[in-house]
């Protein structure tokens, strides 16, 4: 199943004009406050009609404005997670999570009320009310009803958001676990890199009401010509790896496409596939093999492309393996090592610089 | 005091609830779809809405029961139809008490109705809608019982301008005792006669007592609901 849109739409302060495809996983529209994201999803869950064009549902016409459909929201079944929840006050948890199960077909199968709360950790909070929830419980009993009204694709605009950063590492566990445990795509609005680079299968760069780019995560994430609009601290590039041992000292081994990397103590079983995300800033890149080096992490690598930015920097973008890996460092430096494309480099990274928050599931 | 009520009295206070409640139970419907419309939807001639259902609040009672009687009357246009349609005489009837009751007590249930559906966010039942309910179910299983504790107060408020009702009423239905003297005709006639004073106090004591326990009444079912909303 998945969704392919093309819409255009006048803002007050630009006209939005987009064209992609949500595949099965999470796609991720990312894009700064005001780039239409909102926009982008509420017309796909028909709460906002646009000016023109198109959205395809697994192969069915939900608005086409040459054919003059537009369902209404409640006819496209499209769960939505809101930022602020939205649950509804007079209704205990139980009753919340059923809401949308009457309105959807009855030859629909779907997820029980027993197994979505159970992925999401919330069959303790059945008989509470809303009220008296916290903002990450809440915000998990939303996907919950979303989910249980047998939805054919998921819409969640910002839902970590409005929550602290303790509650967004409370919650991505579930989201991760509801990407690789169900078949239903999601279409997630973020301004957050960290979030996009650890959920995301695809990702969809806006700006301005339109798309700069659009792909599988690791590609649109590892390309320096959207450095830019990730923002030179956030960019960073995504890996998929293997946990392959964890160690005495308090390291884990894992392997990904271009060596081995040990980073701090993850709490997943040896075998497990895994995502880690390198930030630009924190790689280091030498001409020849170091030595003596307190960092443990060194992947060789090819260099790819040479961006040079607007400041003293430039972004390397090097392939390692299958991977790319980012690289921000000054010019003068990569004038020093004369780095163009094709140089054979080393890419250091440090096992401490790696956050626990940038490490996802798979 | 109380078991000095003669069949007269007794006849006007029973024909007040009547009237009272008949009035409250058929505006009811039409009262919520009003205040649903004017909260909701931006159409033409919202205010021209606004201000029909308002008007009663502002005329003088006895402009509206003469309209009443000039329309709904049996010469009336819609008075005559009435009668030979359906077969059904309005005024100077018990059912036209009930008419002319409904039309006073109306902008105060739409009121309080609206308020009560302004105040529930829109953002609830647009979620509703992303979750399959179609408007209707919307409003059924979301709107309806969020707005409970506004809908009990415009039903006692209804209620309440509807049993002290009486310039409209004796304008279109007049002061028959056992078939339009209601509960405020009653007082007004004992005040006409010498020696009345004390009939005509004890159903001012009875008129205290009733509106005092549809207020208490009231209070507390919109409680019960107002916690059933907070979730608590």
């Amino acid at each position: 199943m998945s969704l392919s849109l093309e819409i255009t739409h006048q803002m007050p302060d630009f006209s939005l004009s987009v064209s992609f495809e949500v595949p099965p996983g999470i796609t991720a529209l990312f894009g700064p406050s005001g780039s239409g994201k909102t926009t982008v999803i509420n017309a796909v869950s028909g709460l906002l009609k646009p000016d023109a064009g198109r959205i395809i549902l697994a192969g069915e016409p939900i608005f086409d404005t040459s054919l003059r459909i537009n369902l209404p929201p409640h006819k496209r079944r499209l769960g939505y997670v809101f930022q602020d929840g939205r649950l509804f006050p007079h209704l205990n948890v139980e009753k919340n999570l059923l809401y949308g199960q009457r309105f959807a077909p009855q030859d629909e199968s779907g997820p029980s009320l027993e197994s979505v709360s159970e992925l999401l950790g919330i069959s303790s909070l059945l008989q509470r009310a809303p009220g008296g929830l916290s903002g990450g419980e809440k915000q998990r009993v939303a996907i919950g009803r979303a989910l249980l009204s047998r939805p054919r694709m998921l819409l969640m605009d910002e839902p970590l958001a409005a929550l602290d950063e303790p509650r967004k590492e409370e919650i991505l566990p579930y989201l991760e676990r509801l990407r690789d445990q169900t078949d239903i795509p999601i279409l997630y609005v973020s301004h957050s890199v960290s979030e996009v680079a650890r959920l995301a299968t695809s990702v969809v760069l806006l700006d301005k009401g339109s798309v700069l780019r659009s792909g599988p995560a690791e590609q649109v994430l590892s390309d320096p010509t959207t450095v830019r609009q990730l923002g030179l601290r956030q960019a960073g590039s995504v890996l998929s790896a293997a946990i392959t041992a964890h160690h005495a000292d308090g390291l884990t081994e894992l392997t990904v496409s271009g060596g081995t990397l040990f980073l701090p103590k993850m709490d997943r079983p040896v075998g497990a596939k895994t995502r880690v995300r390198i930030l630009a800033q924190d790689i280091i890149v030498a001409g020849s093999l170091p030595r003596d080096l307190s960092a443990l992490n060194i992947l060789p690598a090819e260099v790819t492309t040479v961006q040079p930015g607007s400041g003293p920097g430039v972004v390397i973008q090097m392939r390692s393996g299958s991977d790319h890996l980012l690289a921000r460092i000054t010019r003068r430096s990569a004038e020093k090592m004369r780095l163009k494309p094709g140089a054979h480099v080393f890419a250091v990274i440090k096992a401490v610089s790696v956050a626990r928050t940038d490490i996802g599931t798979r | 005091m109380m078991d000095g009520f003669g069949p007269e009295e007794w006849q006007a206070v029973l024909l007040s609830l009547k009237v009272s409640i008949w009035a409250v139970a058929l505006s009811l419907p039409l009262a919520v779809f009003i205040a649903y419309a004017l909260a909701r939807w931006q159409f033409r001639g919202h205010q021209l809405l606004n201000g029909l259902v308002h008007l009663p609040l502002i005329l003088p009672p006895v402009v509206t029961g003469y309209l009443l009687l000039l329309t709904f009357g049996r010469r009336g246009a819609i008075g005559s139809w009435l009668e030979e349609t359906f077969g059904l005489v309005l005024a100077f009837r018990w059912t036209g008490a009930v008419l002319a009751a409904a039309i006073m007590a109306f902008p105060l249930t739409v009121r309080a109705i609206r308020l009560a559906i302004e105040a529930v966010d829109p953002k609830l039942e647009e979620a509703a809608g992303t979750l399959g309910a179609s408007r209707l179910w919307v409003f059924a299983t979301i709107t309806l019982p969020l707005i409970l504790p506004g809908l009990i107060a415009g039903v006692v408020l209804g209620f309440a301008k509807a049993m002290g009702e009486f310039g409209a009423t004796i304008t279109f239905v007049s002061n028959i005792p056992g078939q339009t003297q209601t509960l405020p005709s009653a007082i007004y006639t004992f005040l006409q006669v010498p020696g009345g004073e004390t009939a005509a106090l004890r159903l001012v004591i009875l008129s205290v007592a009733i509106a005092m326990s549809a207020l208490v009444v009231s209070e507390i079912l919109a409680r019960r609901a107002a916690r059933r909303i907070s979730g608590g």
